[in-house]
């Protein structure tokens, strides 16, 4: 069993869905697609109100080279094209969609699977590009982008995420559990952009004994080493999953390919088998719809741009104690504010929770414990950063790592004073990210 | 349609059940085995010091929130924690009056006027203790034999070694001194008892073992060296170990979170510079008894280890940057 080597955290699992099949959840009368669900650019949207969209079209252009296309995931009319809630908690440009109940896909699209042997590299990632696939694990970077590393870097490692730490969390593990073979198809591709000279891992933490069987047996004669993890968070961080499996340790200002390395989610590569062997782009995904406060939580497969309050409506609504939806899991997820967002290519899951704790959340001094330091994986002093981020002395944080910092929460989890570490953390790099981008301007 | 409020706040969103309280309280918990013995030999007037000083400094933490007009703070555990130490610290023959003096001392003084819990350099109980022993030294060393029903005094087994001699010890038992039947502070008496409230505290992981065995450890091997030199003139390691405030000092105050440093290397540091400071005291300082000494030396130097730590990450911060 191999885990990260520094660090970590043992939050309580409660995953309430492991054993749950995924359901596919109707297509509901009204969709919102959101242009702003990658890392960079939001893309431009193509359509206009009025214009009738197919299962698949694309209604969202790239915009530059860290952007990604966007697909309608249904077939409809154009309601709206204009800026509404977005999970992130801000606005973005959305294209509503009011479907006819088709789901009728456009030309060309969802074929019979192809063999992709026959494929040439560049043919691979056209296709991937123009199925708008990004990472799905939740920070959403265009995987067109991430599998065309410069030349001059040496991937030798390939490791496909399935630890799925984030407490509540089971789609990945559900996805794994079903869709065994599209997941190794689906990595198989990935290593054949690098022409065997990579070695294929898919790390699963030790919670998950079906998922682990299951891709073992699919596994079998491809060559794909699966690797138990320790159950512990956050092992299916990046950097945490590069460690544990290679014992490399990525440095400050330093990407996974740096090391040699490149990591994908598994919902990732389904979603690139359906692009290359199907002519699928990425218009629906499986998430986890849990936490207290559901009345019947389970995995669903939705379409891209399904609202939270129709999925909530669909696994029975939430109870009345319901005080905080959040978007992805408890460690590193966001809370909404409105029910009217919609899921996009990286919601990994939606918690309807009673956050008890919101009531007498009030933070206190520090008793200098030094649980912080004990839990931060990345070796950081996180009472430190917070305490320079609260007096606002941002060149000292930096000078203390802060760009170090994954903002996986262990040291805000941990804090007995219930000091808000990692929001003050997100706060100064923002501002130092700000600083410096009108520094460039 | 919405039929609830929905909250935004900061992830993550579960969080440990640690709070400053469970901290506290487990130590409070802790202490309660020393404490008790404490009561079954020193009887009524151990209880009423310990009722005093935590009565005491509870009320002293309010008065103090009050006047600061920061958010009450009394319940969190610490002014009570502080309280009991403070206890622990005096004889039970002790002036109540002089025990409230002693938790002023502690709470307004040491903790309050440098800032207030998580702020203060030095631990408060030990600084009111060397107060009270420095501004009462008869009252405070003044101990009560134990079972005594006329609260008949004698003094503590270092007190004897400090000032008759080897010679005088012949009639000390190390049973004895184990389970506390010995002159001496309220929870400077049974190793025993002490041992027991800090395996809880090492089981629920709120000390880590790098300070006490450090600290006990640098006691043990620097007064076993004068032990083996001249074993008529030196007591034994195991009597220093078995006698005073050294267990109660390693597991309980030295450890305190507020007032040790944050780095491994720092609490090793920590804990060998205190040991060795109560071995020095104890074999030729004034004093019979070093450990509230010695604590407090090293508390003065916390922030400078924490700074070392801190310094070192600095200046690697620049190398990487001037080599980028």
């Amino acid at each position: 069993m191999k885990t990260f080597s520094i660090g970590g955290i043992h939050p309580p699992e409660s995953k309430l869905t492991a054993s749950k099949a995924v359901e596919k959840m109707p297509v509901p009368s009204e969709i919102v697609v959101s242009m702003s669900q990658h890392l960079g650019k939001p893309a431009k949207p193509l359509v206009k109100v009025g214009d009738e969209v197919k299962k698949g079209q694309r209604i969202g252009e790239a915009d530059g080279f860290i952007s990604a296309h966007i697909h309608a995931s249904t077939s409809g009319k154009v309601k709206s094209v204009k800026s509404v809630p977005h999970p992130g908690g801000n606005y973005s440009l959305s294209v509503t969609i009011t479907t006819d109940g088709e789901d009728t896909w456009a030309e060309g699209l969802n074929t019979a699977p192809i063999d992709w042997k026959g494929l040439s590299k560049e043919s691979i990632i056209e296709k991937i590009k123009d199925a708008g696939i990004v990472g799905m694990g939740g920070a959403g970077f265009p995987s067109s982008v991430k599998l065309s590393p410069p030349p001059d870097k040496t991937i030798d490692t390939i490791i496909l995420n399935g630890a799925e730490c984030e407490p509540f969390l089971t789609a990945d593990h559900r996805v794994m559990v079903e869709s065994a073979v599209e997941v190794i198809k689906g990595l198989e591709i990935i290593t054949s952009l690098f022409a065997g000279k990579a070695k294929p891992y898919i790390g699963i933490e030790a919670n998950k004994p079906d998922a682990i069987e299951a891709m073992s047996k699919a596994a079998k004669g491809t060559g794909i080493e699966i690797v138990t993890l320790e159950t512990k968070y956050p092992q299916g961080a990046e950097k945490q999953l590069i460690n544990a499996i290679t014992g490399r340790t990525i440095e400050e200002g330093q990407l996974p390919f740096d090391k040699g390395c490149l990591v994908h989610n598994i919902g990732t590569a389904v979603a690139i088998y359906d692009a290359v062997c199907c002519n699928r782009p990425l218009v629906e995904r499986v998430l986890t719809v849990s936490g207290m406060e559901i009345t019947s939580a389970r995995n669903i497969r939705a379409v891209i741009g399904t609202r939270f309050s129709d999925i909530a409506a669909f696994c029975g609504d939430m109870t009345e104690k319901t005080n905080q939806v959040i978007t992805g899991g408890p460690m590193m997820g966001r809370s909404q504010f409105t029910l009217e967002v919609p899921i996009t290519k990286t919601t990994s899951g939606i918690l309807f929770i009673n956050n008890a704790g919101l009531e007498n959340s009030r933070e206190r001094t520090c008793i200098r414990c030094g649980k912080c330091i004990d839990a931060c994986p990345q070796s950081l002093e996180p009472w430190l950063l917070g305490n320079e981020a609260q007096f606002r002395r941002f060149d000292e944080a930096e000078i203390y790592g802060l760009a170090n910092c994954t903002e996986c929460g262990s040291c805000t989890f941990v804090c007995p004073s219930k000091r808000e570490l990692v929001h003050w953390i997100k706060y100064a790099k923002a501002l130092v990210n700000n600083r410096k981008q009108r520094k460039t301007a | 349609m919405e039929p609830v409020k929905l909250k935004v706040s900061y992830a993550p969103f579960v969080r440990s059940k640690d709070s400053i309280e469970s901290v506290m309280y487990n130590v409070a918990l802790a202490l309660l085995p020393a404490t008790a013995m404490s009561v079954y030999y020193f009887g009524i007037p151990a209880l009423l010091v310990t009722i005093t000083a935590i009565a005491a400094s509870v009320g002293f933490e309010w008065l103090t929130d009050k006047i600061r007009k920061k958010p009450d703070s009394c319940l969190d555990g610490s002014a009570f924690v502080t309280g009991l130490l403070l206890a622990l610290n005096v004889p039970s023959g002790l002036p109540l009056w002089m025990v409230v003096v002693g938790a002023f001392v502690a709470i307004v003084v040491t903790k309050h006027l440098f800032g207030g819990l998580g702020y203060n350099i030095f631990n408060p109980a030990l600084v009111a203790r060397v107060f009270l022993l420095i501004s009462f030294p008869v009252a405070m060393t003044s101990w009560t034999v134990p079972f005594s029903v006329d609260m008949q005094t004698a003094a503590s087994p270092l007190g004897i070694l400090k000032t008759d001699g080897m010679a005088a010890l012949s009639s000390f038992s190390y049973m004895d001194a184990l389970l506390g039947k010995t002159g001496g502070s309220l929870g400077e008496t049974s190793v025993l008892a002490l041992l027991i409230g800090a395996a809880w505290l090492f089981y629920k992981r709120y000390i880590t073992v790098s300070i006490p065995l450090s600290f006990i450890g640098s006691t043990l091997v620097f007064t076993g060296i004068f032990y083996l030199i001249d074993p008529t003139t030196y007591a034994s390691p195991l009597f220093h170990f078995l006698t005073g405030g050294l267990v109660l000092g390693a597991f309980f105050m030295a450890t305190d979170m507020v007032t040790s440093p944050l780095s491994l290397r720092g609490q090793l540091l920590f804990g060998i510079g205190c040991g060795l400071l109560t071995a020095v005291i104890r074999l030729w300082g004034g004093y019979p008894e070093g450990v509230s000494f010695a604590i407090l030396i090293m508390n003065s130097l916390v922030p400078l280890l924490d700074k070392w730590d801190l310094d070192e990450i600095k200046a690697k911060k620049q190398q990487s940057l001037t080599t980028a």
